[in-house]
C-alpha cells in the first residue's frame, strides 16, 4: 500500500504535472475533501477511484477551477496556481471532459471544437481554418471524427472524442476524464483506451476518474483511492489487485463475485408482446419488444443508457402509456393499468432514479417504508394511518436491510445513496412480490452495498420471484441473469445465456448488431 | 421536539426583525416607534372591544390561510381563494335567505355545507384543468376569480338585488346566522372563530393522521414517486383543489353568517390573497396558520389606533411584507445556520 510513498520521497516538483497538496474543501454540512494530497507524474495515466460521494468530483472541480479550495495548494508543472475559474485552468493547460458532454447539438463537430476560441478572418468566423485545424488534431492523435457532422447525429463515442479534441484544441497537456466509460459500449471503451495510450505517448498527462476496477487495472499507471473525502490508498497498478483497490474504497474485504446457485425457473409470470412506447419527445423509444419472465428467473436487459430501457420499465410498471402491444402479468392483461393495481397484483419496482421515483425526500423513513402499501392493513385502519404499526415495520425493515443510520424519523433525503437504495430495495422486497422490475439497482453505490443488494436479488430468485433486471453495468447483468436480452434503439438485438456468450458478443449487440448477424459472421 | 422549535423559530425571528426594521422607518418619519407599537398593541388587544375586533378579522384569515396552505402541501398554488370565498358566500346567501322555516341546528350546517360545496366545486375546475390538460392553477384560478367577480356583481345588482343604492343581497334568515358569543357595543363576535379554529385542528389531523393526507403530501412533495407508489396524481390534485376551495368557501360563509348577514359583492376585500401570506408565515402548518392569522388580524386592527398618532397604518403592510420575505427566504437563514455548524 505504501510503496508509492517511498517512491515519492526523492522526487521534486518538476517531475509532476499536477500536485494537489493538502486540499480541503467544505460544503454546508459536508467535508468534501479533507487534506487531500495527490501528485500526478508527467505523462502518466493516473486513476482516481472511489465511490460516489468520496470526493473525487469535488477534487477535480477544484483542479479545473470550478471551485476554489478552502485551504491547500495546487501546483501545475511545479508552479503554484490559483484558479478563479475554468478559464484560468485551461490557460494552465488543463482540459476536462465531463461525464455529461458540454456540446451544442445543432452545431457541427468542427464548430463545437473551436467554440470560444474561433479562428477569424477579418470579422468573420473562419470555418475553413477551423475544419483544417480540427482535422490536423484528430489525425495527430488518432481521434477519428467527422468534422462536418452535427453533434446530434453522431454516436456517443464520437461525441466523447469531440470533447477530447476540444481540450487539445485549447492546448491541454493535462486531461481530466470524468467517468468516461459510463456511457460507452465495451468496444467503445477499448477504442477510448487506445486513444488514451496515444495521448500518453505524445506526452499528455491523463487523470482518469472511475469506479470500475477492471478498467482502472487495464489503463492506469498509478491509482489514488478516495473514501469519505480522504485519500485511503496510493497504489501502483502493476503491483496491486482489484481486491486491494476495493478494500481501500470500502474499508473492508469485499466479495466481488457472487456464487449463483442453480435454480430451475417455473411457469411464466410475466410477458410482454410487441410493446411500443414513446419517450418524452414523442419519439418511439420502445419498438416492438417481446419477452417472457418465469418465476425464479432473472432476465437481464443490457444496453447503453438511452436505448429505450427507461421507457420500457415505465411502460411495464404503469408509469408510461403503452402505445401498442400487450403486457400480461399473472395471466391478466395489465396493459396501461395504474401502478396501484399492479402493486395489488404483486408487482414491485425498484426504480432506476430513486430520487425521482422511489423516494420522497421530505418524508421520514417510516413513511417511505410503506409507500405503495400505506392505505392497506396493517398500515391503515380505514381512513387513518396506523403509525404504531408503520413505525414497528420500518424498524424491522431497517434492521433486516441494514439501513443506516437506524433512525426511522430520518428524512428520506438525508440518507446516503446506498442507504436510500437499501430502504427502497427492502420496501419492494418485503412487499412480497411475485414479479419485480429491478432497474439500475446499484447505480452510484459503494462496493459493499452492491454486494448486499445483489444477494437480495438472488435470494428473491430462490424464492421463485420472477425478476426483470435492467442495468448498464455488464458485470451486474452477467453475474445475476439467467438470460440476457440486449436492447438497442428500442429493440431487442438478441437473447443469450451468460454462460454461452462473451462480453464482446453482448457488446456488439449493444452497439446495434443483431445476434444472428454476429453469429452468422463467425461462420 | 427540536424540529418543532426550529419551525417556530423562523416565523418568530422574522416577526421580530420585521418590527425592528419598521421601527427604523417610523424613526425616519420622526415618530417614536416605542409609542407607535404601544398604540398598535393597545389597538389590537387593549380593550375587550379591540380583542373582539381582532378575532373577527382573524376568523376568515385562518380559513383562507388553511385553504392556501393546504394547497401548498399538495403542491398546488391556489391563488383563487378570493374567488372561492365569494362563490361560497354568494351560493350560501342565495339559499340561506329562504331558510326561515328551518331550525338553526339544520339551517346553520346546511348553509355552511352549501358554501363549502360551492367553493370546492369552483376550485375543482382549476384542479381538473391542471390534471387533465396541465393548465397551471395560478392562471386558471385567477381567471376564475374574475369570473366570480362578474357573476357576483350581476347577481346582486340583478336577480338578487334588494333596496336601493349599494348592491346587496337580502339578509339571510335568522336561523342561518351564527350565534353570537360576545357583544360589546356594536361589535359582535360570532361562533365563526370557533368554526375556524376547529377547521384548523381538523386539517391538522387530516394531513397528519389519515391515508388521504399521506397521499396528498406525497403528491405535493414528489408527484413522480407518488404515482410510482400507486397514488393517482390526477385524482389527488383535483381533490386537493376541492378541499382548498371548500376551506375558502367556508371563510366566505362565516363572513356571511357571522358578520354581514348578507352578500355584499365585495365581501372579501383581499382576504383570499391574505391567505397566501398567512400560509407562508404559518409554514403551511394548520396550527401555525392560526397564529399567523391572529398576527395579521391584530396588525390590521391595531394599525387604526396607531394612525391616530400620525403613523400611517400602512406601516403594518411593511411589517407584513418583511415577515413574508424573511419566512420565504428561510433557506438563507438555514444555510447560514448550517455553515456555522460545520465550522464549529
Amino acid at each position: 500500500m505504501n510503496d508509492l510513498k517511498k517512491d515519492l520521497k526523492h522526487e521534486r516538483h518538476e517531475d509532476y504535472a499536477v500536485e494537489l497538496i493538502e486540499i480541503t474543501k467544505r460544503f454546508p454540512g459536508v467535508l468534501a475533501n479533507d487534506r487531500v494530497t495527490v501528485k500526478i507524474k508527467k505523462g502518466e495515466v493516473h486513476a482516481i477511484v472511489g465511490e460516489n460521494g468520496a470526493g473525487k468530483s469535488t477534487l477535480m472541480n477544484q483542479l479545473y477551477g470550478l471551485y476554489q479550495p478552502d485551504s491547500g495548494e495546487i501546483r501545475i508543472f511545479g508552479q503554484k496556481k490559483s484558479f478563479a475559474g475554468p478559464r484560468d485552468a485551461i490557460k494552465s493547460g488543463i482540459g476536462m471532459v465531463h461525464q455529461h458532454f458540454m456540446l451544442v447539438d445543432t452545431l457541427t463537430v468542427a464548430e463545437n471544437i473551436v467554440l470560444g476560441n474561433e479562428p477569424v478572418r477579418g470579422l468573420n468566423f473562419d470555418l475553413r481554418k477551423a475544419r483544417q485545424e480540427v482535422k490536423e488534431l484528430s489525425e495527430k492523435y488518432g481521434l477519428y471524427v467527422d468534422v462536418d457532422a452535427k453533434i446530434e447525429d453522431i454516436p456517443v463515442g464520437m461525441q466523447q472524442r469531440v470533447e477530447i479534441i476540444k481540450t487539445l484544441y485549447r492546448g491541454a497537456n493535462i486531461i481530466i476524464l470524468d467517468e468516461p466509460t459510463a456511457v460507452l459500449t465495451p468496444q467503445e471503451v477499448e477504442e477510448l483506451f487506445v486513444i488514451m495510450r496515444n495521448l500518453q505517448n505524445s506526452g499528455k498527462t491523463i487523470l482518469f476518474i472511475s469506479h470500475k476496477l477492471n478498467e482502472v487495472m487495464e489503463i492506469s499507471d498509478r491509482i489514488t483511492v478516495m473514501r469519505g473525502g480522504k485519500v485511503t490508498g496510493e497504489l501502483i497498478t502493476k503491483n496491486t489487485s482489484e481486491r486491494e483497490i476495493a478494500r481501500a474504497m470500502v474499508g473492508r474485504d469485499v466479495v466481488l463475485k457472487l456464487d449463483k446457485a442453480p435454480h430451475k425457473p417455473k411457469d411464466v409470470v410475466f410477458e410482454v408482446k410487441d410493446l411500443w412506447a414513446k419517450d418524452n419527445r414523442h419519439l418511439d423509444a420502445v419498438q416492438g419488444v417481446s419477452f417472457q419472465v418465469r418465476r425464479g428467473e432473472v432476465v437481464g436487459i443490457a444496453g447503453v443508457a438511452g436505448n429505450g430501457q427507461t421507457e420500457l420499465v415505465e411502460a411495464i410498471t404503469g408509469l408510461r402509456k403503452v402505445e401498442k402491444g400487450e403486457i400480461i402479468f399473472d395471466g391478466v392483461n395489465v396493459t396501461n393499468k395504474h401502478p396501484r393495481l399492479l402493486r395489488e397484483m404483486g408487482m414491485t419496482h425498484i426504480a432506476e432514479d430513486r430520487l425521482k421515483h422511489a423516494l420522497i425526500k421530505p418524508f421520514p423513513a417510516y413513511y417511505n417504508a410503506v409507500l405503495g402499501r400505506h392505505y392497506k392493513r396493517p398500515f391503515a385502519n380505514g381512513a387513518f394511518l396506523n403509525h404504531r404499526e408503520i413505525k414497528r415495520y420500518t424498524t424491522e425493515l431497517m434492521e433486516e436491510f441494514d439501513v443506516r443510520p437506524r433512525i426511522i424519523e430520518h428524512l428520506g433525503g438525508n440518507f446516503s445513496g446506498g442507504n436510500q437504495q437499501k430502504l427502497v430495495v427492502g420496501r419492494e422486497i418485503k412487499a412480497g412480490p411475485k414479479f419485480m422490475v429491478v432497474a439500475q439497482p446499484t447505480r452510484g453505490l459503494d462496493v459493499g452495498a452492491i454486494e448486499f443488494i445483489h444477494r437480495q436479488i438472488l435470494r428473491m430468485r430462490e424464492h421463485d420471484v420472477g425478476i426483470l433486471l435492467i442495468s448498464m453495468e455488464l458485470e451486474e447483468i452477467f453475474s445475476l441473469s439467467d438470460r440476457i436480452l440486449v436492447m438497442y434503439e428500442g429493440q431487442i438485438m438478441g437473447e443469450v445465456r451468460p454462460e454461452e456468450t462473451t462480453i464482446e458478443e453482448v457488446g456488439l449487440m449493444m452497439a446495434g448488431k443483431r445476434l444472428e448477424e454476429i453469429r452468422g459472421d463467425k461462420k | 421536539m427540536k424540529k418543532i422549535i426550529e419551525s417556530i423559530a423562523v416565523p418568530v425571528v422574522a416577526v421580530l426583525i420585521a418590527l425592528l426594521i419598521s421601527a427604523l422607518i417610523i424613526l425616519a418619519i420622526g415618530k417614536n416607534p416605542v409609542e407607535a407599537y404601544g398604540k398598535l398593541i393597545n389597538g389590537a388587544f387593549g380593550s375587550q372591544q379591540a380583542i373582539i375586533d381582532t378575532l373577527i378579522k382573524t376568523t376568515p384569515l385562518i380559513l383562507t390561510g388553511l385553504a392556501v396552505g393546504f394547497g401548498f402541501r399538495a403542491g398546488v398554488f391556489n391563488i383563487g381563494a378570493e374567488g372561492q370565498m365569494a362563490t361560497g358566500a354568494l351560493t350560501a346567501a342565495i339559499f340561506a335567505s329562504n331558510f326561515g322555516g328551518l331550525p338553526p341546528a339544520i339551517a346553520i350546517p346546511l348553509t355552511m355545507l352549501m358554501g363549502m360545496l360551492a367553493g370546492a366545486g369552483w376550485a375543482a375546475i382549476a384542479g381538473f384543468l391542471k390534471a387533465k390538460t396541465g393548465a397551471h392553477e395560478v392562471v386558471t384560478t385567477i381567471m376564475l376569480n374574475w369570473t366570480t367577480t362578474y357573476i357576483a356583481s350581476f347577481v346582486i345588482t340583478g336577480p338578487l338585488a334588494t333596496g336601493f343604492g349599494t348592491p346587496k343581497s337580502p339578509e339571510i334568515s335568522a336561523s342561518a346566522q351564527l350565534p353570537i358569543l360576545m357583544r360589546v357595543g356594536a361589535m359582535e363576535l360570532s361562533a365563526g372563530i370557533i368554526i375556524s379554529v376547529v377547521a384548523a385542528i381538523f386539517m391538522y389531523v387530516f394531513l397528519n393522521k389519515t391515508t388521504i393526507g399521506y397521499e396528498i403530501k406525497a403528491v405535493g412533495f414528489n408527484p413522480y414517486a407518488a404515482e410510482y407508489g400507486g397514488i393517482s396524481v390526477a385524482k389527488n390534485i383535483v381533490l386537493a383543489m376541492a378541499i382548498s376551495g371548500a376551506l375558502a368557501g367556508l371563510a366566505g360563509v362565516t363572513e356571511l353568517m357571522g358578520v354581514h348577514h348578507r352578500f355584499l359583492g365585495e365581501l372579501s376585500g383581499g382576504k383570499g390573497f391574505d391567505g397566501i401570506s398567512i400560509a407562508l408565515i404559518g409554514q403551511n402548518n394548520p396550527i401555525g396558520i392560526i397564529f399567523a392569522a391572529l398576527l395579521i388580524g391584530a396588525l390590521r386592527t391595531g394599525s387604526n389606533e396607531m394612525q391616530f398618532m400620525g403613523v400611517s397604518k400602512y406601516i403594518v403592510i411593511i411589517v407584513q411584507a418583511i415577515v413574508i420575505f424573511l419566512v420565504a427566504a428561510d433557506r438563507i437563514v438555514k444555510v447560514i445556520y448550517a455553515r456555522k455548524k460545520v465550522k464549529a
